[in-house]
C-alpha cells in the first residue's frame, strides 16, 4: 500500500542522508521526497512517499522515532490530509497541437510558463491521479521532458466529520 | 569564562563529562591533541593501543564492566576506518562508546586530501547517532549530547568527528548547562495501563517464563529482577546478552536459551504460556529464527526501551516502552501482598527436561575437551570473575558452563560477533574494574585477530589473564562444516600458528601451556595467581562440538542434541 509520511527533522546537513539510508540499507524503495525548511529555519518537513505492508512501515516509522535528527513523524495516510504534486511539461508545439495543448491545460487549470518557437512549457498542480490524467492527455500530442516535485502533504485540520457531527 | 583552543575544550569537556581514561593512538591531524594531552595527564589516563580496532574494543569493555561510556580517540582516515568495526560491535550490543575521529581542516572536507575518509557517512548506519562540528565554539556542546545521547535511553556508540582547524581554532569555552534535543526524548517509565494488564497477564499464567537480555544489564535492574522472580516463582531464562542479570545458582535459573541454549530452557519457552522478555530482543539466535513458531502457546510480554524493537521480530501481546528497571519496580508494586505463587508443576517439569538433556560433558581420553576448561574455570573462580569471552564455540561454552552470578561479568560480542574483541575488550574491563579478576577467554583464531595488544598490556603493567583454547581451527566454522557441509573442511584449519607462549614472552608476557588434562587444573591455579599478563594457552580437542544446536530456522523445541550429518 502507497504510504505518505510527514516529517519534521533538524535542518541540519547530513539529515536527509539519514533518511535515506534508512530505506537503502533494508532495500525498501523510496517513490517521491520533498524536503523544504519550514517557517522555523531550524526545521525542513520532509514529505515521503513509500510502498509497504502496514508492518514494514510500522518498522520504518519507528526507525524514523529513533532518529535523534527526527523531531515528529507522522503516516498521513492514516488521516484525512490533503496532499499536491507540482509538474513542469514541456510540450512539442506543432501548428496542429498548439490549440490542443492549450485547450487540455485549460480544463485541467494548468499555467503556460514558457513559451517557444516550437514549444509550451506548463504548470500544473493536482493531486497525484490529476497530474497522471493530464500526462496521459498531453502523451499523444508530444510530450518533450518532465519535471515533478513529488507529493507534499498536511493533515487536516478537522480529522473526522463524522465525530463533530455527533457532538451536534 | 576563557578563551582557548579547541584541543583543550575537548580534555576539559571530557572532565566535566567525568571521562579519566580514554583509548587511543595519535596521528596526522590529532596531533595538536596529543601535544595538549600531558597538561590534562593527572586528570585523563590514555592509554596507546597498537590498533584503532583495539583501542574502540577496549573502550566497549570498559563500558560494559563499569556502565559508563568508554572513550576512544584517534585520527583521521584509515584510524577512523580501523574504528568501524568497533563501532559495529557495541551498536549491536547496545555499548555506549564515544568515539572521537580527527578530520582534515573544513576547508578541504571532500577533496580527497591525506588520511581523508568520510567518517560521517561511514560511521551513519552503525552509531546511535554521530557529530561534525564546524566550528571551535560548537566542540563542548556536540561532546556533551555525545555523552547524553550515548548514555541515555538505549545505549549505543557516539562519532564526533573535529576538523584540524576547529581544534586548533581558539574561542570562548562554554559547556551548555542544560541539553535540549528536540528529536531525543528516551521514555522511562512504562506505560502505566500496560503494566497493569501485564501484571494482569502474569497471575492469570500457568507457565510464565522470564526471557531476560542485555538491557536488564545496561539499567542495572538485577536486584528488582530477583525480587520479581522470586516473589512470583517464575523460572528466568536468559539471553547471551543477559548472562549475569540473574545467579546461576539460583534455583530459579534455567540456563541461557537459543540456538545453543539448554535443553530445558528452550523447552521451557516453547511450552511456556506466558513469556515475559525484558530486555531482550528476540534475535534470530536467541529464537531459533523460526519467528512463526516461536513459543506457539505463549502470550507475549515485551519490556525493551526501544520501540522499534517491538514487533520487530514477534508480534507481542503487552509491549511495554521504558527503562527495565523501573517497569520492575512498577511491576512488584502491583503484586497482591498475599500472593502464595505456587508453580510445583511447572517448574517440574523444566526440572524434568533439565535431568533428561542435562548441559554436560565428558572429559575423557588424552586431549582436553574445552567444556571442561570452562567448568574448572568456573568452579576454580566460584562464578565470580569478569569473564570476557571473544566469538565461536568457546563463547558459547563460557555461557553454557560458566556460572555467573554478577550482572556485568560477563562480556561478549553477541550481536555482531566481532572475532578479535575478547582480548582488548578484557583489558578495556580490567582499567574500569582493576580490583576484579579479569580473564580473556580466547580461541585461537580469534587471539590472532587483535594480538597486538599484548604489548598496551604489558605497557600499562595489567593484571590480566589470557586463557588461549587452542584447537588450530576455527572451531566454530568447522563444527558447521561437520554438521551441515559433509565434513569439507575448507579453510577451517591453521596450518601455521605461532607459538603462542614465545610470542607471549616476546612481548614481555609471561606464556604458559597445557596439553594434559591431568594437568589442566594446577595449570590454571598457576596462571591466575601469576601477577601480570599471563597466557595460558591449553591445547584442547578440535572434535568437541557444542551441543544443544538449533539448527538455523528450527523451532525451540527442535534440538540436535548429539553429533548428526545434516548434510
Amino acid at each position: 500500500m502507497r504510504h505518505t509520511i510527514s516529517i519534521l527533522v533538524d535542518n541540519e546537513p547530513g539529515v536527509l542522508a539519514r533518511i535515506a539510508g534508512l530505506f537503502s540499507a533494508r532495500g525498501f524503495n523510496i517513490e517521491s521526497l520533498c524536503v523544504a525548511e519550514t517557517l522555523d529555519p531550524t526545521t525542513s518537513r520532509i514529505t515521503l512517499v513509500t510502498s509497504g505492508d502496514d508492518w514494514i512501515i510500522e518498522q520504518i516509522i519507528k526507525r524514523f522515532n529513533n532518529m535523534i535528527n527526527v523531531i515528529k513523524v507522522q503516516d498521513l495516510t492514516e488521516l484525512t490530509h490533503v496532499e499536491r504534486e507540482m509538474l513542469l511539461v514541456r510540450m512539442e508545439a506543432t501548428t496542429e497541437t498548439r490549440a490542443e495543448i492549450l485547450r487540455t491545460a485549460d480544463i485541467f487549470r494548468a499555467r503556460v510558463v514558457d513559451v517557444g518557437p516550437k514549444s509550451y512549457t506548463l504548470e500544473l498542480t493536482g493531486d497525484k491521479d490529476k497530474i497522471t490524467a493530464f500526462l496521459e492527455l498531453l502523451r499523444p500530442m508530444g510530450i518533450k521532458e518532465i519535471a515533478r516535485t513529488g507529493s507534499v502533504a498536511l493533515a487536516r485540520e478537522i480529522q473526522n466529520y463524522a465525530k463533530i457531527g455527533d457532538k451536534r | 569564562m576563557a578563551r582557548m583552543i579547541g584541543a583543550e575544550m575537548f580534555f576539559r569537556t571530557l572532565i566535566d563529562q567525568g571521562v579519566d581514561i580514554i583509548f587511543g593512538l595519535p596521528g596526522g591531524y590529532v596531533l595538536k591533541v596529543y601535544d595538549v594531552m600531558p597538561k590534562f595527564a593527572k586528570s585523563i589516563k590514555h592509554v596507546l593501543s597498537r590498533h584503532e580496532q583495539g583501542a574502540t574494543h577496549m573502550a566497549d569493555g570498559y563500558a560494559r564492566a563499569s556502565g559508563r561510556p568508554g572513550v576512544v580517540l584517534c585520527t583521521s582516515g584509515p584510524a577512523a576506518t580501523n574504528t568501524v568495526t568497533g563501532i559495529a560491535t557495541a551498536q549491536m550490543d547496545s555499548s555506549p562508546v564515544v568515539v572521537f575521529t580527527d578530520q582534515v581542516p573544513t576547508p578541504y572536507l571532500g577533496s580527497d586530501a591525506f588520511q581523508e575518509a568520510d567518517h560521517i557517512g561511514i560511521t551513519r548506519p552503525c552509531t546511535k547517532h554521530n557529530y561534525l562540528v564546524r566550528k571551535t565554539a560548537d566542540l563542548p556542546r556536540a561532546m556533551k549530547e555525545a555523552f547524553y545521547i550515548a548514555s541515555t535511553g538505549r545505549p549505543g556508540p557516539v562519532l564526533v568527528d573535529m576538523p584540524k582547524d576547529v581544534l586548533i581554532g581558539e574561542d570562548e569555552f562554554v559547556i551548555p548547562e542544560e541539553l535540549n534535543i528536540r528529536g531525543y526524548k528516551p521514555s522511562t517509565k512504562g506505560h502505566p495501563g500496560q503494566v497493569k494488564r501485564a501484571m494482569e497477564m502474569i497471575l492469570s499464567a500457568k507457565r510464565p517464563l522470564i526471557f531476560g537480555g542485555g538491557g536488564l544489564i545496561w539499567s542495572n535492574s538485577s536486584e528488582e529482577l530477583k525480587e520479581f522472580a522470586r516473589r512470583l516463582q517464575i523460572p528466568v531464562t536468559l539471553t547471551l546478552m543477559g548472562l549475569g542479570a540473574y545467579p546461576a545458582n539460583d534455583p530459579l535459573f534455567i540456563s541461557m536459551l537459543g540456538m545453543h541454549g539448554s535443553y530445558g530452557a528452550n523447552m521451557a519457552v516453547h511450552e511456556s504460556d506466558l513469556v515475559i522478555s525484558i530486555g531482550a530482543r528476540f534475535d534470530d539466535r536467541a529464537t531459533g529464527g523460526n519467528f512463526g513458531r516461536f513459543a506457539p502457546n505463549a502470550k507475549i510480554i515485551h519490556v525493551d526501551i526501544d520501540p522499534s524493537t517491538i514487533d520487530k521480530n514477534i508480534r507481542v501481546h503487552c509491549p511495554i516502552v521504558g527503562d527495565a528497571k523501573l517497569i520492575l519496580r512498577q511491576l512488584l508494586e502491583l503484586i497482591p501482598a498475599d500472593i502464595k505463587a505456587d508453580r510445583r508443576e511447572w517448574l517440574g517439569r523444566i526440572g524434568q527436561w533439565a535431568i533428561e538433556h542435562p548441559l554436560t560433558y565428558r572429559q575423557e581420553g588424552d586431549k582436553i575437551k574445552t567444556t571442561y576448561v570452562i567448568d574448572t574455570l568456573s568452579n576454580i573462580t566460584k562464578g565470580e570473575a569478569i569473564i570476557v569471552s571473544d566469538v565461536g564455540q568457546h563463547q558459547m561454552w563460557v555461557a553454557q558452563f560458566y556460572k555467573f552470578t554478577r550482572p556485568r561479568t560477563h562480556i561478549t560480542s553477541g550481536g555482531l560477533g566481532t572475532m578479535g574483541f575478547g582480548f582488548p575488550a578484557a583489558m578495556g574491563a580490567k582499567f574500569a574494574r582493576p580490583d576484579e579478576l579479569v580473564i580473556s577467554v580466547a580461541g585461537d583464531g580469534s587471539f590472532q585477530m587483535n594480538m597486538q595488544e599484548l604489548a598496551t598490556a604489558v605497557e600499562n603493567k595489567m593484571d590480566l589473564k589470557i586463557i588461549l583454547l587452542n584447537n588450530r581451527h576455527h572451531g566454530m566454522v568447522r563444527q558447521w562444516q561437520t554438521m551441515f557441509f559433509n565434513k569439507n573442511y575448507s579453510a577451517s584449519y591453521f596450518e601455521v600458528l605461532p607459538d603462542f607462549v614465545k610470542l607471549a614472552e616476546s612481548f614481555g608476557a609471561k606464556g604458559i601451556k597445557v596439553t594434559r588434562p591431568d594437568k589442566l587444573e594446577e595449570t590454571l591455579k598457576e596462571g591466575l595467581y601469576t601477577e601480570g599478563v599471563v597466557l595460558m594457552e591449553i591445547v584442547v580437542d578440535c572434535e568437541e562440538m557444542v551441543y544443544p544446536m538449533i539448527a538455523p530456522g528450527g523451532a525451540m523445541n527442535e534440538m540436535i542434541l548429539e553429533p548428526v550429518d545434516m548434510a
